[in-house]
């Protein structure tokens, strides 16, 4: 009974995992960018949400809308300006201006609020809460709402990027920017929208962290970018689903690994990345075209 | 007249190729004279003097390796810090079955070099970004996985045995010259290497891989024998920053903070020139030590500073200096002469 509680706890996590890694996805499906920032800027955004509950006194559910538009504007402002002047030099200049950013995010962290890690909420309810199914499965209210979000997230995503307007935009200039930039769209603009959009599911994901365990300035990058990482290899490059199924199978792991012995979470998560990107390196589900 | 015609009549005599504008034996002579002053060091100087290029010649070997890697290359690593905590492992376990720690230094570079091959195996799937973050969860796995053996510290680490022996003063001089010789023999592998066929693929690589592909380069091979260069040199830094801490702990060692200080002294130095990351050592030793006592405030600067070269100067300080004097301290590159 043990196992199968580890499993569902598992899967559940992976819906956490899975919102970290979509913003990450879309943003190298997009822009071919990829924000190795990416995790810090979750953690800013949860440093952010525990500013805006304790200044506000706003019930700490709803902090997420203040803080994701937030983080959505950032994302916009970040994409016009430095990334977008990374991307007109090179991929090499990206990569070290998202690197830039995670180290500079960091350690900024580190000096003006400490290493300590502080969580969000603690004593809510929800936070605290759970229901048993007989005496071994124990499940939390909060992971159950975490992979509800995630699940929705990821249909919502799907719904924009297929039949809105800015949707197809933005799969426009995917796919061809040049192309797309003749026929009238902005392309820059399309990928300010873009980057506001990863920036808020990347709100969304550092807020939900910081229900689910502690927040500290190394969380970015030791938990939340790695993860999100090899839940999108794992998953597959370029899939919404794959993303969801990759963290899904990381969580899985994960928890798997935590009952064999309690220090060996992280680094069974990390096994089953290696194996899939030794024997299946285009992920569990594939496009084909995106690797 | 046209100018057509008057280059197809000049003779072939008339073109030389040579590797630089100025006498190679000048710069050559000029190196050999830093390396003896530099070995002299430990007798003119105050070991605090001494202790604090040990970390300088770390960074400069480390930076380096990045710069092979990313510059030459293509390979942007962000987990180049799992080569320099294997380093420091194998010296570690070397010392503990009572080896004398600067003995095992060789055997850490030859050890990091052969691990680098089946992590390359592993990482080489990925392009680019992917790339990045792959090696990243690469060395944190590696990290993960000593830690497991208590036998070699678990996860607390353990003082590196071996060195009691020596008085401090000699110690220092000794790992001052343990570090200048690393450095020194990974600037010339470099060199070498760089001058020689691999770098003339690389050039090709970099300027067309698919036209460089169906000349018959074998790309990827070229980049193997890049990764395992570098992780190979890493490894020789690892082993220095061992030998010069006296402590070897899995969170430390295998920071990333380490290639936060190699990416950025090489960007800020110059990508893709040898000089680079000697102008980049200078400019990170000289930021480290003003604000040793702002903690991580050296690190946020370097970061920044490494941004806005990124977007604003490509070539780094090296390259604003090129621009002007047109200078190869260690030339790898051709130029045509014309003589008149």
């Amino acid at each position: 009974m043990a196992w199968v509680n580890a499993i569902i706890q598992g899967v559940l996590v992976g819906g956490l995992y899975a919102l970290f890694a979509c913003g990450l996805s879309l943003m190298f499906g997009v822009m071919k960018v990829v924000n190795l920032a990416h995790g810090d800027l979750a953690v800013v955004a949860g440093y952010v949400a525990i500013g805006v509950i304790t200044v506000t006194h706003i019930p700490v559910l709803w902090s997420f809308l203040i803080v994701v538009p937030v983080m959505a504007v950032l994302g916009y402002v970040l994409q016009r300006t430095i990334l977008q002047g990374a991307l007109d030099r090179s991929v090499l200049a990206t990569l070290m201006v998202t690197f830039g950013l995670s180290v500079v995010i960091e350690n900024g962290l580190l000096q003006f609020f400490t290493a300590n890690s502080r969580g969000i909420g603690t004593g809510l309810a929800l936070v605290s809460g759970s229901f048993s199914i007989g005496s071994q499965i124990q499940i939390g209210y909060l992971l159950v709402v975490i992979f509800a979000v995630a699940v929705v997230v990821l249909l919502g995503l799907q719904h924009f990027l297929s039949s809105s307007r800015y949707g197809r935009l933005i799969r426009a200039v995917a796919d061809d920017k040049e192309a797309a930039q003749l026929a009238g769209a902005d392309y820059r603009h399309v990928f300010g929208i873009a980057a506001a959009v990863a920036f808020g599911t990347v709100a969304l994901g550092g807020i939900a962290y910081g229900m689910y365990a502690q927040l500290a300035p190394t969380t970015g990058t030791d938990t939340i970018l790695l993860f999100a990482f090899a839940a999108v290899v794992i998953g597959g490059l370029g899939s919404l689903w794959g993303t969801l199924l990759g963290g899904v199978v990381l969580g899985v792991a994960q928890q798997i690994g935590a009952q064999i012995s309690i220090s060996d979470e992280t680094l069974a998560g990390f096994i089953v990345f290696l194996a899939v990107l030794a024997l299946r390196p285009q992920g569990l589900i594939s496009r084909g075209a995106q690797s | 007249m046209s100018l057509v015609t008057e280059t197809t009549v000049r003779p072939a005599e008339r073109f030389r190729v040579t590797r630089s504008r100025r006498n190679v034996v000048w710069t050559g002579a000029g190196a050999l004279i830093v390396v003896v002053v530099l070995a002299l060091f430990p007798y003119i100087v105050y070991s605090g003097t001494t202790a604090i290029l040990v970390q300088a010649f770390i960074v400069l070997t480390m930076a380096s390796m990045w710069n092979l890697l990313a510059g030459y290359a293509g390979l942007v690593s962000v987990g180049q810090q799992a080569f320099v905590g294997l380093g420091t492992y194998f010296v570690l376990i070397l010392a503990l079955h009572g080896t004398s720690p600067f003995a095992a230094l060789p055997v850490a570079v030859i050890g990091s070099g052969v691990a680098a091959v089946p992590l390359w195996w592993l990482v080489s799937r990925l392009r680019s970004g992917y790339f990045a973050i792959a090696t990243w969860v690469l060395a944190v796995t590696v990290m993960l996985i000593i830690e497991k053996f208590s036998s070699i510290g678990g996860g607390t680490g353990m003082p590196l045995p071996g060195l009691a022996g020596f008085a401090p003063t000699l110690l220092i001089a000794y790992t001052y010259w343990a570090g200048l010789a690393v450095t020194v023999v990974a600037m010339l592998v470099i060199y070498l290497l760089l001058r020689g066929r691999l770098g003339l693929v690389l050039t090709a690589i970099r300027d067309d891989e698919v036209a460089a592909r169906s000349s018959g380069a074998r790309v990827g091979l070229a980049r193997m024998l890049v990764f395992v260069v570098a992780g190979a040199g890493c490894g020789a830094a690892g082993g220095l920053l061992a030998i010069s801490q006296l402590q070897v702990q899995p969170g430390a060692v295998f920071s990333v903070q380490f290639t936060a200080e190699m990416a950025f002294v090489t960007i800020i130095g110059g990508l893709g020139t040898i000089e680079g990351p000697i102008l980049g050592t200078v400019v990170y030793m000289v930021l480290q030590q003003t604000l040793a006592s702002y903690n991580a405030w050296y690190l946020i600067i370097l970061g920044l500073v490494a941004m806005f070269m990124a977007l604003f100067a490509r070539r780094g300080l090296w390259g604003l200096v090129d621009a002007r004097l047109n200078v190869r301290l260690f030339p790898v590159g051709y130029w045509l002469r014309l003589d008149k």
